[in-house]
């Protein structure tokens, strides 16, 4: 268990409830800054919901998350979020997607988007339309989103799915980056094996509830489950 | 309040950006509209002075018809991809996506009522007997009634399974005394009867109520799961 006085991040005995369906199950659980954490487990194990609560889009039906001492959507200007779908408008480019963010933080000119569209490999003068873009140059560009506003705490909700082996270990490699930048770093994955020797924390998930944290992919007692 | 202002330009281009792309609501906001006309043309054959009394209702349940389909579209290209999330977990005001939104509709129902008027005047030969230029208060306080009203209630039918229909099913109702001061105020203008001064207050003042109402409200319709 982390220490309380550096934990950024704070769940205490959060329930989310959907109807009579519980996706969490009092789940407590702190976070230290600047660490990279793989949130593992099968489907419908809670963790999309878990990070979407994070994020400030699902309100716990009780118990409470805090973000450097905030409520989660006070603490958004912090918070980067990247989900499965890639929140980005097919018709528009990258660029013309990352100015229009950029707009939402507060964000003047176009120099950080650059900056941001260049990070995760792709090229700025792209003109194409993003609903053209392969898988990979998508799952990149929506990454490139989520760190636009330079977020202390970024959360990934599978980032590699459907993205060939050589781009996952690019991304993996970016986030291990940002870890080493101090970002705090929170990955939805069913390809763990790609964040062995990445992640500093492999957190397990089981029917609403954190089961168990790791510092390697190996679990006492346990089969590893769907990790590939 | 920079910020604000700022979100609402940022988003208002970009809707603007997507419709020129797709033209899918302006498209489909002209076909109807189109359609309305050619069949009131041939189901009525009116005389120049019957013109003038039944026109200001043709015209405005024609605009508050067409207007639904882009109503729709507005938010439905929010939900592919879920980009609305995006919005959501960003610091930008909610009430600056209302009134971006408000604003897009406005202009693309505006450039729809600029387009179809003329048809309108031709096919019925319409002559205004009142002060014309009456019409063009009536005509912008009328068509924020329609699209301030239904972009929040697009918004609230959203997350619903059959949002094409409880649009309309939330939307005309409470619409109906902006419709009643729209068709009345034209009708006024139009036959030289009556002064439209008294529904061009009516109108101001729904506008001004349903605007403060939908802006109270709308953070909670965005921020709903």
């Amino acid at each position: 268990m982390n220490d309380p006085s550096t934990s950024i991040i704070i769940v205490n005995n959060v329930i989310k409830q959907f109807g009579r369906f519980a996706a969490l199950r009092g789940v407590t659980a702190e976070f230290d800054a600047g660490q990279f954490h793989a949130i593992l487990g099968e489907n419908g194990a809670g963790k999309t919901t878990l990070l979407r609560a994070l994020a400030g889009l699902a309100q716990p039906t009780r118990g409470e998350i805090s973000i450097f001492g905030k409520s989660p959507r006070e603490a958004c200007r912090e918070v980067g979020y990247m989900a499965h779908p890639s929140l980005l408008y097919d018709e528009m480019s990258g660029m013309e997607n990352l100015r229009y963010f950029a707009r939402l933080y507060g964000i003047a000119g176009d120099a950080r988007c650059e900056e941001v569209i260049r990070a995760v490999g792709l090229d700025p003068e792209l003109t194409r339309a993003v609903g053209q873009y392969s898988q990979g140059m998508r799952q990149r560009m929506s990454l490139a989103r989520a760190i636009l506003h330079d977020p202390r705490v970024l959360l990934l909700d599978e980032p590699f799915s459907s993205v060939d082996v050589q781009s996952a270990r690019a991304m993996a490699a970016l986030l291990k980056g940002m870890r080493d930048a101090g970002k705090t770093v929170f990955v939805i994955t069913h390809q763990a094996l790609l964040l062995e020797g990445v992640a500093d924390e492999f957190v397990w998930m089981h029917a609403g509830q954190i089961v168990d944290r790791t510092a390697s992919l190996a679990r006492s007692g346990s089969s590893a489950g769907d990790v590939q | 309040m920079n910020s604000l202002w700022s979100v609402i330009l940022a988003t208002m281009v970009k809707d603007i950006r997507l419709e020129w792309r797709s033209k899918d609501a302006l498209n489909s906001m002209l076909f109807f509209s189109l359609l309305v006309v050619v069949i009131f043309m041939f189901s009525f054959d009116p005389l120049a002075e019957e013109s003038r009394h039944i026109v200001g209702g043709l015209v405005w349940v024609g605009f508050l018809f067409a207007s639904v389909t882009s109503l729709n579209q507005t938010w439905a290209r929010e939900l592919r991809n879920q980009v609305l999330d995006a919005y959501r977990v960003s610091p930008a005001p909610a009430n600056a996506l209302f009134l971006a939104k408000a604003l897009g509709n406005f202009i693309f129902v505006a450039v729809l009522e600029a387009l179809m008027t003329p048809l309108f005047v031709i096919f019925y030969n319409v002559r205004v007997v009142g002060p014309a230029w009456q019409l063009l208060p009536i005509a912008i306080l009328g068509t924020w009634a329609l699209v301030v009203n239904g972009t929040f209630f697009a918004a609230m039918s959203l997350r619903t399974r059959s949002r094409e229909i409880m649009l309309p099913l939330l939307l005309f109702p409470i619409s109906i005394p902006a419709v009643v001061s729209m068709v009345a105020g034209t009708t006024a203008i139009l036959t030289g009867e009556e002064s439209a001064h008294f529904y061009t207050v009516l109108l101001l003042t729904y506008d001004v109520v349903f605007t403060t109402a939908c802006l109270a409200l709308f953070g909670m319709i965005l921020h709903a799961e």
